[in-house]
Order: C-alpha cells, then structure tokens, then sequence
C-alpha cells in the first residue's frame, strides 16, 4: 500500500506539450509502472494528436471521460496554472498534483476559496510531486535515489526531500510514498493533511517530516501527530540560520512579525514527540535509530 | 517588491484612501519648493527608504518655516539613515516626501496580509497606532482586530464597521472607515500586494479618517501583469548582488558570515546554511542556483559569491536530480579556472552521474576539496577557513 497514488493510478499531464511538461511527463512514463499510468494529455489546440503515442484531449473533462483518469499533474506555465488547477477541480478529479513554480498568491486564494467543498485533493504548487517507488512516479523527483519500503516522507522543499529520501535509501530504508507539498504560502495538502493519510496506511511504519521557516504548518502538524498519530515521527526545519524579513527563496520560506522561526517550529515538535534533528545529514540516521 | 511611502499613498490616494498632500523631492530645493506648493504653516520632511523605523533613526522631522524645511531636508537628504530593519550600517537616504502636516487626534493601525492558515487575506487593525505592532500582537493581543476576508465578496461595509468600532473611530466617522478599508483592499486585491500597512492611520481634529504612512509590497510572482507598478521599483535600496545575481536567475541574499555557499534547491541552500552554522562557521550568503545550473551560471554565481570580501571560503553541495552531477561538475571546474578561484572549495555532489562528476573534479588538477555528504562538507570547509587563519 501507499498514500495518494500507486500502480492502478491513471492520469493525464496538464501542459503536455510544453518542454517540462513533455520533459518529465517522459521520466515518468520510463519509471516503473509510468507506461500504463500516463494515459492522457490536456492541450486546448492540441486535441486530437498525441505525444508520444499518449492522447492529446482539449478539455480534463475529455480527457478524464476518455480515458478513465482521475489524477492530474500540472506543469503549465505560471500565469495560466491556477486556471488549470480549477479546471481539473471542476472535472472533478481526485488529485491534481501542480509542480508549477511562481503562480501568483492572489490566484491560488481564488483557486483555494473555489476547491472548498469538492472532491479533489490539491498536491502543490511549486513542488516536486509524488513518488510511491517501484510503481509510479509523478512529478520532477529522480527516480532512482528512491527504493520501496516502511518510511513515509513529507517536505515543503524539492533538493531537501531527495536528500533526505537519499539518506534512507542508503541507509536501506525504503519509502512507502514521499509527498512534496510545496514552498508556497498558499497550497493544497499540508504536513497534516499527509501524515494523517501516512498514520492511515498500513504499510508506512514511520514518517520523515521536512519543514522550513515560515507559517506555522508544522506546528499544527505537530500538535495532531502528539494527539493522534501511532506512528514514529523524525523530523527536520531547514533555516535555523536564515534572517527574519528575508525571502529564502520559496514565497512562503520568510520569518514575518517574529513568527515562523525554525526555533520556535523544532520546540513545538519536540514537545509533541517528534524526534527532531538540527543537522540535515542525520535525518536518515535519526529515524533509523528509532525504529526497532 | 518593495516601494516608497510617497509612491505607496499616490496608490492608496487612487483607490480612494484619504492621505496628506505630499510631494516627492530629490533635492533640497525640491524640498522646499514642495514647501511652498503645499502652502500652510507646517511640513512634514520625511526620508523615504524602504526600511520601517525611520521615525526613531530621525528620518521625520516637523518643520515650521521654509527655512526649516531647507535646514531638516539638508540633513536628512543623504544621511546613512539606520533603523531596526536597514542593519548597523543603515541606508543611504537619496528621496524624500514633503507633506502638510496632520492635526491628529488619535493614531490607529491598520495592516492587510495574506493569512495562510486561513488561506485568505486578513485586515489586522488596532486602536495602538504609531507604535511597533509586533510589539502590540505580543504584549496585548487583544487590541489587535483582525478579519478574514471572503475573496469573493470582499470587504463589506459590515465588516468594516466591525473593525473601525473595535479600534475606537467615531460613529460619526464609519463612512470614511469603510472608505479607508475598503480602498485599501482593493488596492491589496488590485496590485496582488503581499503585505499593506498603514501606520499610523489618523483621526484628526475634525473627525477625518487619514492614511499618514503606506507601506505596500508586493508579490513578485505576480509582477508580470503590473508594468506600471514594475516601474516604482528603486535599484539604490536593494543589495547590488541580489540585483547582479536575479539577472542570471540566481537566487542570492547577502548574509554575515565567511563561508559562501552554492546550493540546488531553496530548502537544501537552507540546510547547508544550517549545517555551516552546527559545525562552527557563519555562511555569507544564502544561494539556490535553481533547477538548470549552466556553466555560465555557475561562474556567474561564483563571482557574485566572491565579490562579498568577507568570504573566505565556498562550499558548493548539489542534489543532481534533473540536474546531473557531471553538468554542475564542468560548471565548477569552469568557473573556478574563470575567476582564477584561490580560495578553498569544497563540494559535495550527491545524484545523477554522481561518480562522473567527482572525476571530473578530480582530473581537473584544481585544488578542489570533496566531500560525501553535507555533514563532512561542512566540516571540511570550517576546517579550512580556521586552517587559513
């Protein structure tokens, strides 16, 4: 088992025929069960031709009648992405994943305010996907640093995920799906919402949860996983040394008003259980050394 | 992007928010022209810098003469202004606004962000203008009045009263409350701000509701669909190296410490910043060199790095996913003979054609240090720097 998709997933790619889009949409077909996976494309001028034998439909909702699929990933371009998002929302999709990076806030609060109360889970923006390894991998992660098995892991950040999921691997620990949600202040699932899908599944025995500076999405994590989660939690904040008022890099990665410090967000977790570490080189280390 | 006060209240004055009259002045005689344009017994001279706290570092002054007005804008103009926000070494002050001066009765604050919990704008405001409102949210939160905004309704007239009766503004003076809110966000929603905030907000003599500072920042991802906003950003109060780097698409921030860092990815350049930190050295700046790091990337990077004379040594820690290590390898190897590199390197590359990149690194007869992971990176590249001493 694994969390958000697996090997009978079937999805389309929103923005097929772009260069990322056709970059990625190729990596992941080559990866594990990709082939039978990716069944559709989205392009409005395109419908009717295909990319690289994949259907090309004009609308979600064609593609998703043709074909069955009932995940998206997104990789059109930021000023039209959140308009995707609603698309594939109003198709009624389960999941959309959007790894576009840049999409304005003020679009994805229109987006956000419109998803309430419908069926469809948002993974992103701004992330790097969705892998369950060995089966199928959605998004811009490398494949092969992944191995399957007991660990899930959950990250706001791309590079910071694989290396921590490059440290278990190492380690021989596989991952039962790792989940980047994204650096932007205004996303779909957050920590929370992904670690009580981890808590849910039987085959993930413990959780990596990577944050960074910024809100207090960890802190809410944190205090549900002391109430209710039966797993192990390891977890890591990235930007004990970066300045307040200054954007490290992602839109949501800034300490505002004295809030969202790395300080404050590790004391929280360790309060509620969570086994955390100041050093990102020992994540891997840190969750072996807590499983039996 | 951030923007002057005197170019955020010519915004806010478009959406209808009430400000002073005030006129930007780049010199002094500008200044007192201004002065007189304005007419009146009493003038505001305040720098405009992007940095908050001017006020305390003597960068507003009342002037009751033209002749004081030449004296106070004499002064300021040019000054190294040095606030909480602009560091130890403060800002040069190169513009300031020339205003009437306000009759206040009572100072207020207002402020709009995006709330991300809520995922939905929130207008913050309270009856303790003037002062540092992070100050007030911790000692006495209850006086801050905050309500979540309906994206799709907006701000209503009810929610408008609710705020202005919870800060103190008069019955009398609703009207111009709900003028003030709502101006101000529509402006937010108008020019996709990130951050607005006025303080103080006023109640002047004869009950008007006023706008006497403005600060708006907006979203940078959203500046494509705003020229005419992308035309007030002012070069002279940024970081030249965070200007030099956005140019190559580098993401850069200048910080304090000895050791330079060149990272793929936001959230990894933060660790390897951490883990400098655990093992005993500063880094000098954060940078994420971004998904397709080229060669002349690279090198671009490498010479914005060493352009910061404090650093004394670099540290590049790579996770070639999309990215191969032999790619980023090459680029090192480049950019290292370009800017003639003396000083230790260190890099650690992890990922895609990891092992062709180290012999790439190897064979390339530079002095180049490697590492296996972020850890021993770290370490060997503090190692250096105390070696050097």
């Amino acid at each position: 088992m694994s969390i958000l998709i697996d090997r009978n997933t079937r999805l389309m790619t929103q923005g097929i025929t772009g260069k990322t889009g056709q970059f990625h949409t190729q990596t992941s077909r080559a990866y594990a069960n990709g082939r039978a996976c990716f069944v559709a494309g989205v392009n409005p001028k395109k419908a009717g031709e295909d990319f690289e034998g994949i259907p090309i439909y004009g609308t979600v909702a064609d593609a998703k009648k043709a074909t069955g699929a009932s995940v998206s990933v997104i990789y059109v371009p930021p000023p039209f992405a959140a308009a995707a998002i609603d698309e594939a929302v109003d198709a009624g999709l389960d999941l959309v994943i959007c790894i576009t990076e840049g999409i304005p806030v003020r679009d994805m609060i229109r987006t956000r305010h419109r998803m309430k109360g419908k069926r469809t889970l948002l993974v992103g923006p701004n992330c790097p996907g969705v892998i369950t390894p060995d089966e199928l991998k959605i998004g811009i992660m490398p494949g092969h640093i992944h191995k399957k098995g007991p660990v899930g892991v959950v990250s706001r950040s791309g590079t910071l995920t694989y290396e921590a999921v490059g440290q278990l691997t190492e380690l021989g620990l596989g991952q039962s799906t790792c989940v980047g949600i994204g650096g932007d202040p205004v996303n779909g699932l957050k920590h929370i919402d992904v670690l009580k899908m981890f808590n849910d599944d039987p085959k993930t025995e413990a959780v990596i949860m990577v944050g960074e500076i910024g809100g207090n999405d960890e802190e809410t994590a944190a205090r549900w996983v002391k109430e209710h989660m039966r797993k192990p939690v390891v977890g890591f904040i990235a930007g004990i040394t970066a300045p307040p008022g200054k954007r490290m890099g992602h839109a949501g990665a800034i300490i505002s008003g004295g809030k969202g410090t790395a300080q404050e967000k590790l004391a929280v977790m360790e309060e509620c259980g969570i086994k955390t570490t100041r050093n990102p080189a020992e994540m891997g280390r840190t969750l072996k050394s807590i499983l039996k | 992007m951030k923007i002057h006060e005197y170019q955020g209240k010519q915004i806010l004055r478009e959406y209808g928010v009430p400000t002073p009259r005030g006129f930007a002045a780049m010199t002094v005689d500008e200044a007192v022209d201004a002065a007189k344009k304005l007419g009146g017994k009493v003038w505001v001279v305040k720098a405009q810098i992007h940095a908050g706290g001017r006020g305390k570092g003597g960068g507003v002054k009342v002037a009751k003469s033209l002749d004081e007005v030449r004296a106070r804008a004499s002064e300021i103009l040019g000054m190294q202004l040095v606030t909480h926000q602009t560091g130890p070494e403060g800002q040069k002050v190169r513009r300031l606004l020339i205003e009437e001066g306000a009759d206040i009765r009572k100072e207020l604050y207002a402020g709009m962000v995006v709330d991300r919990g809520t995922q939905k704008v929130v207008l913050m405001a309270s009856s303790e203008g003037g002062m540092d409102i992070e100050e007030v949210a911790a000692k006495t939160p209850e006086k801050i009045r905050k309500i979540y905004i309906d994206p799709v309704q907006g701000l209503t007239d009810a929610d408008a009263d609710e705020i202005s009766l919870g800060i103190g503004i008069p019955e009398s003076a609703l009207a111009q409350g709900r003028t003030v809110f709502k101006g101000l966000y529509k402006c937010f929603d108008a020019t996709d701000a990130s951050l607005a905030e006025i303080n103080p907000l006023i109640i002047t003599g004869d009950n008007r509701v006023v706008a006497l500072d403005a600060k708006l920042n907006f979203d940078d991802n959203a500046l494509f669909r705003h020229p005419d906003l992308q035309g007030l950003r002012d070069l002279d109060e940024e970081d030249p190296l965070e200007i030099e780097a956005s140019k190559y698409d580098l993401n850069y921030i200048s910080l304090d410490g000895e050791i330079a860092c060149m990272v793929n990815g936001a959230g990894l350049a933060m660790a390897t910043m951490d883990t400098i930190k655990l093992y005993g050295g500063n880094p000098a700046n954060f940078l994420d060199v971004g998904g397709g790091a080229t060669a002349e990337k690279v090198t671009a990077a490498f010479k914005i790095m060493l352009s910061n004379k404090k650093v004394k040594a670099i540290l590049v820690n790579i996770f070639g996913g999309i990215m191969k290590c032999d790619t980023i390898a090459n680029g090192v190897v480049t950019a290292a003979r370009e800017v003639k590199l003396s000083l230790p390197l260190v890099v650690r590359m992890k990922g895609t054609n990891e092992e062709l990149g180290k012999k790439i690194l190897r064979d390339s007869g530079l002095p180049i240090i490697s590492a296996d992971n972020m850890g021993e990176a770290a370490e060997k590249v503090v190692a250096a720097v105390k070696g050097k001493r």
